[in-house]
Order: C-alpha cells, then structure tokens, then sequence
C-alpha cells in the first residue's frame, strides 16, 4: 500500500492537538539471562535509548520486526516493567511516581487475549470495569454496545470465552480497553493471527473509537499494511532503537518516497518479512 | 475519605466477585475438593473410632469420643488454615495460569485492595468449605460439642486466618521470584507447617528441631486453643496463652508479607518477570 494514504504532517498534528499524551525520554531496558547468549554477555539490551512522543487524539504506530523490542516498550508504558534508563510520562504524570493516575489514564490490548477462559465475556468485562470504577449498572449496557458494534452476537455473551474463537477473544479484549475509556490505548499487535475480516473490522473500530472518544493510541505491528493504514505517525523500531519517526509521507520524503516497505529497508537494511525470520527472542 | 474508603472497597469486591464466578464455573473442581476434604476428615475420624481395635481395647467410651474430637477439630481447623494459605498463596500462580496477570497488576488498584479482595473471597470459600465438611461428618460419626465454647473458638479461628493471610501473601510472591518452581515452593512450606503445627497429634512428641518450626507455626496455638475451647469448653482468658502467639504472628507476619509481596512485584518489573508466560 502506497503510504501517501494519510498525508498529514508533524506541524498539522501539533497545530490540531499539541497536548502530549506519552513522553519517552532516552528509555532503556536490558534483560538479563542465566546462561550465556550467543552474541557473547548474559543480558541483551531490549530497548535502546528510546524518546519519542505521542500527541494528544493521535494514532502512533510502532512498526518493528518480532524482537525489535515493541512488546518491550508497550510494557514499559503500561507500568509492567520499569525502565533502567530514562523517564515516561503519561500526559504529564511519571509512570514510577505517579504509577497509580497514570494506570487510571491507560489500558492496553496485548497480542494474546488475557481473560479467565471459563468466565464468559460479559463476566470478564464486568470484572474489568469493576477495577476501573465502572458499576455492572453502566458497564453491562456498554459492554453489549460495543460488542455489538464489533459483530458478537448478543447469545455468545453468556458463553466461556474459551468457546469463542481467537478472532472473537480479540474483539473482546478491545472491547474491555475501550470499556474503561483510557485517555491512551495501548495497542501490542491487536490484529496479530487474526483472519482477513475481523483483521478489518477491529482496525475500522480502533478507528472510528479514536475518532468518537478523543483516544490517543500507540499501536505496535509488523504489518505495513496495518501501520499505514492506521497510523497518523510510524515510528520504526530495530533492535530495540528507534531508526525513523515521521508522518508516512514524511518518512517517504525522507527516505526516497515509495513504500512504507521502502521506507523500513532504508532505515533497517533489512525488509520487515527477512527481519522477521533472523529475529531470535530476546525475552522482550 | 468515607468515600475512597467506599471506591476501595468496591474494588476489592470485585475480586470476591470473580472468585465466586470462578467456583461457579469450575464447579466440578469445587465438588471434588469439598469431597475429599469430607472423605478425608471422614477417614481421621474413624481412625479414632477404630482405636481401641488398633490399640486392644484398652480406651472407653468416653476416651474414643474425645478422640474422634481431638482428631476432627485438627482436620478441620487445618483444611480451613490450608484453604486460605492455598488460595491466596496462589494469587500470583492462578492469574498467571489463566494468562490474566499482566492485566491485574495494569489494573489501577493499590495492591493492599486488590489483596484485600482476595482475602475476602478466600474467608467466604474457607467458612463455607469448613462448615460443609463439619456437617457431613457430623452424619457420618457422633460428635459432641456439647462442652464447647464457641466464641473462643471463633476468635481463634479468625486469629488463624489472619496469621495465616500474612504467611500466604509472603508465599504467594514465589511464583514471581521463581517463575518455573515457586508455586511447588508455596506447596512446601505449607506441607512442612501441617508436620509441625500437631494437627493430628501433641507438638511434644515431635524431635527437637522440628518442635522449633512448630513453636513458629501460628497453626501449632489455633489448633491447640481449638481443642481447648471445642473439648474442654476453655473460654477466652483461658485460651489466652494460646491465642496472643497466633495474634502476634498475624500482627507480624501481614505488614511484612505485604512488604515482601511489593518488593516481589518491583522486582518483577524490574526483570520482566511480570507476564502471563514464565
């Protein structure tokens, strides 16, 4: 896909919306392991030295090959992991010393559904929005609202979610994130496994939810298609550095035009499928 | 304050909530633990009814019928002390299990809420748990509690679960410590507390070192202040010098394994150990 498809630039963003929603400032994490890894030493740098900013009502995608340290730094913003370097701030607030705001101010949709599998999808949702301060009395109406909105019948709310498929699991787990109404959504690979159809169905709702609810969202993905189709702003991340950041055009601009594909062989020297297959785990 | 005090405990709710929806689908598992713990307080108390065959007919009546007591008042006590240390020494290991971990501690409840929760859904299974294999006992075999003293009991009983709360939320931190073998860890240290703590016999006839553990063990004082107040009818002051250790150990034993349970947790964040997967 052509990334000229959502032509907005930095200073049109900044002019819209200038409040910063997420704050990264020089943020590292290493990770160390009980035997020795194969490029020498016991800990591997997982995130290196990583600022970047996420603006107000934006949608920011964090493009990376598997093991470039996305999941890494999506934990780091959601308060699951503390960085060894740098400094977080979530619409002001630091992630360390205001742990408690800032979790009230985030959600976050991982690449596998977190739910009590025998629990079905209402139970798990209410629950959900119980920790947020949502009553089962607003929180019920609202979690067959948008459900509905994403295709799940209203029959299958009752059922355990392990009878679901992993496509339904997922909406549900976006449903849960927007449940609680975050003023920044965390999104880890929301698509990642899914079909075709509910691939498009949950971007077209994260977009419309951003577009009705004043949501900032910070969207990892190793898919082109998905970041250029959703994202206001890509930032490409490889072996745990941040290498571009930019609108897609001007990262086009910056990098030769073309593709976004184009873009990320520039920036990495290696295309995202080949980065994908040589990637080891790095425990991030 | 009235009204933070209220939101905290509607959040803490929410925990009890889950863990009853949670017994409710995994009822079958809920009917095989309540049977054996039946079937095993069962087999206890035949073992003190087939005593004077075990031993040549050398017990009365009288003698067999406080032994029956002596033995149900340790089984049960100990299978509601072990429910609690059980269940929330699992707290780490349940939610990692079911893949929910990560979303619970993103979750913007202070950790003493979010524990308080699960101490209330462990109290509500352990009572009822408890009381259910107390009943069916009692259709099984004859026990007398005519000499008991219930409010001591009571008070011992809730004097042991809070104990036994603060040694669970220190054990439940294993998992996090020890991603692949803290859970069997948790399990150790309860099995090594029923060895020492006299459930089934006196803490006297164990050997030396090990009636050191049993002096630490909070369950050694509840068990024994049990049988005072359940055969003997001992009221408050009298179960006194059994009831201010367990208070002591609970006084201790909750701010400090709370203290252990967050150190765990920054731990943990601190070297990724925080995720669903270990």
């Amino acid at each position: 896909m052509a990334i000229q498809a959502r032509d907005v630039t930095q200073s049109e963003l900044k002019m819209k919306e200038p409040t910063v929603a997420l704050a990264a400032t020089g943020v590292r994490k290493d990770f160390r392991s009980a035997r020795v890894l194969p490029g020498g030493g016991s800990s591997v740098r997982a995130v290196d030295d990583v600022s970047l900013e996420v603006w107000r009502g934006e949608i920011y995608g964090l493009l990376g090959a598997n093991g470039s340290g996305k999941s890494t730094l999506i934990r780091l913003f959601s308060t699951l992991l503390t960085p060894d370097a740098g400094q977080v701030r979530v619409f002001g607030r630091d992630i360390g010393r205001d742990e408690l705001a800032v979790k009230r101010m985030i959600n976050r949709v991982s690449v596998e559904a977190s739910f009590f599998k025998k629990l079905s999808a209402m139970e798990n949702l209410v629950y959900a929005g119980r920790l947020y301060g949502v009553p089962p009395e607003i929180s019920r109406p609202k979690i067959r609202s948008i459900l509905g909105r994403l295709g799940i019948a209203q029959a299958r709310l009752n059922e355990p979610l392990e009878k679901l498929s992993r496509g339904m699991q997922q909406k549900v787990a976006i449903a849960r994130a927007f449940l609680t109404a975050p003023m920044l959504l965390l999104l880890d690979e929301p698509t990642t496994g899914l079909d075709i159809r509910s691939k498009r169905e949950v971007q077209t709702f994260v977009r419309d939810l951003r577009d009705e609810h004043d949501a900032t969202i910070l969207l990892t993905t190793h898919d082109l298609d998905e970041a250029a189709r959703l994202a206001d702003r890509i930032g490409i991340l490889h072996q745990g550095r941040l290498v571009a950041e930019g609108t897609p055009a001007e990262l086009a601009a910056r990098h030769g035009g073309g593709t976004l594909e184009d873009v990320f062989m520039t920036a990495t020297g290696r295309r995202l499928d080949e980065a994908d297959d040589t990637s080891g785990e790095t425990g991030a | 304050m009235i009204a933070n005090v209220g939101a905290q405990l509607g959040l803490a709710y929410a925990f009890v909530e889950r863990e009853i929806a949670l017994s409710k689908r995994y009822w079958a598992w809920e009917i095989v633990w309540l049977v054996y713990g039946i079937v095993t307080s069962l087999s206890v108390a035949y073992i003190a009814l087939g005593a004077p065959a075990i031993t040549g007919g050398g017990l009365a009546q009288a003698d067999v019928s406080r032994f029956v007591l002596y033995l149900l008042v340790g089984t049960i006590t100990w299978r509601f002390l072990g429910l609690i240390f059980e269940q929330m020494g699992e707290t780490i290991a349940w939610e990692r299990w079911e893949g929910t971990i990560e979303y619970t501690f993103m979750a913007p409840v202070p950790r003493l809420t979010h524990l308080a929760g699960m101490c209330g859904a462990t109290l509500v299974r352990a009572l009822g748990f408890s009381v259910a294999i107390l009943a069916a006992v009692a259709l099984f075999v004859p026990v007398d509690l005519s000499h008991a003293n219930v409010a001591s009991a009571l008070a011992l009983l809730a004097t042991g679960a809070v104990a036994f709360i603060g040694l669970a939320i220190g054990s439940a931190v294993f998992p996090l410590l020890w991603t692949e073998k803290g859970l069997q860890m948790a399990y150790i240290v309860q099995a090594v507390v029923l060895l020492v703590s006299g459930v089934y016999y006196e803490t006297t006839i164990l050997p030396a070192w090990m009636q050191v553990l049993s002096f630490i063990s909070p369950a050694t004082y509840v068990i024994r202040g049990m049988r005072a107040a359940l055969l003997d009818g001992a009221d408050l002051a009298a179960v006194w010098p059994n009831l201010w250790p367990a208070l002591l150990v609970g006084a201790v034993s909750i701010p400090l394994g709370l203290r252990i349970f967050l150190w765990a947790e920054r731990h943990a964040k601190r070297t990724g150990r925080l995720k669903r997967s270990g």
